[in-house]
């Protein structure tokens, strides 16, 4: 029988029991790590902006191991690639993209969006960054300040944390987690207020 | 070969190797087309990771030093700004002193 005539679930069901019968991986452990997946969201890497903001020593923290600084906040990171974290200042932008396929830092932000994945934002990203974000997202770099665009091309994953937008002070980290949204922490977006 | 046969230090100039193996058959390569023969700048070394050319295969992958690389975007594409950059993971052994 051909393998593309196998129904998928069969072919899955088949894969997971010479996993376990082998050794690899328990269906426990599979079970575990698809919970894992589904429940990781762009929520959890906007509480870790939030608390860069608020608290100097955790920045610190996030931008020198990116993975331990959100276990910190208890999201788990076993078993995910390293995570790297780049700081936007008033001089530089940074905009992830994987050009070779859709390496995306699933652990803070749960599965990629269907656009980061397309070929349009995977080739413009890296030819025309500045025309792609001013045209598509309506996000303008200004002149003065430097692009930089990184392209996640093998066993780090990469998260920007953006600039605390003016207007916030004295905000807690709840109410400053609510404004950073999935495209500001790729870099596509900066958070804005209101 | 040890994973410090392919060590570059910070601000190293390093040039990708203009090695094209898909062409010679199958190959998984990490390596964007758009830096192949291109020079740039040593960041940091990022870790020793095992080289995805050979674990894609099954093949037994010895760990290789991981270094991210900061282009000058307009060395790649002319009308480019000067100043802006593109920062890629590069494996030491795609990288030489040009």
């Amino acid at each position: 029988m051909n393998i593309l005539d196998t129904p998928s679930d069969r072919l899955l069901a088949a894969v997971r029991d010479l996993l376990a019968q082998k050794g690899i991986a328990t269906t426990a452990e599979i079970q575990e790590r698809i919970a894992i997946t589904d429940r990781a969201s762009p929520g959890q890497g906007a509480r870790m902006v939030a608390k860069a903001w608020v608290d100097p020593a955790y920045r610190a923290r996030l931008l020198d191991d990116g993975a331990k600084a959100a276990e910190e906040l208890g999201i788990p990171m076993r078993g995910m690639p390293p995570l790297g974290v780049l700081e936007n200042t008033p001089d530089t932008h940074n905009l992830v993209v994987c050009t070779l396929c859709s390496c995306y830092p699933r652990g803070v932000l749960g599965y990629p969006p269907f656009w980061y994945k397309s070929a349009a934002f995977r080739a413009r990203a890296v030819r025309d960054p500045r025309g792609m974000l001013a045209e598509e997202w309506k996000t303008v770099i200004p002149d003065d300040i430097r692009l930089t665009v990184v392209d996640s091309t093998a066993d780090y994953r990469w998260m920007v944390l953006p600039m605390r937008p003016d207007g916030t002070d004295g905000w807690s980290e709840e109410q400053l987690a609510a404004i950073v949204r999935e495209g500001d922490m790729i870099g596509v977006t900066v958070p804005t207020i209101g | 070969m040890t994973a410090t046969a392919f060590a570059f230090a910070p601000g190293d100039i390093v040039r990708v190797k203009d090695d094209w193996p898909e062409r010679r058959g199958p190959a998984h390569i990490r390596t964007p087309y758009y830096v192949r023969g291109v020079q740039g700048q040593i960041v940091r070394h990022l870790g020793d990771f095992p080289n995805p050319e050979d674990l894609a295969f099954g093949r037994p992958a010895e760990p290789r030093p991981l270094y991210h690389v900061r282009f000058k975007k307009g060395v790649i594409w002319a009308e480019d700004r000067a100043d802006d950059a593109l920062l890629v993971e590069i494996f030491g052994h795609w990288l030489e002193k040009p």
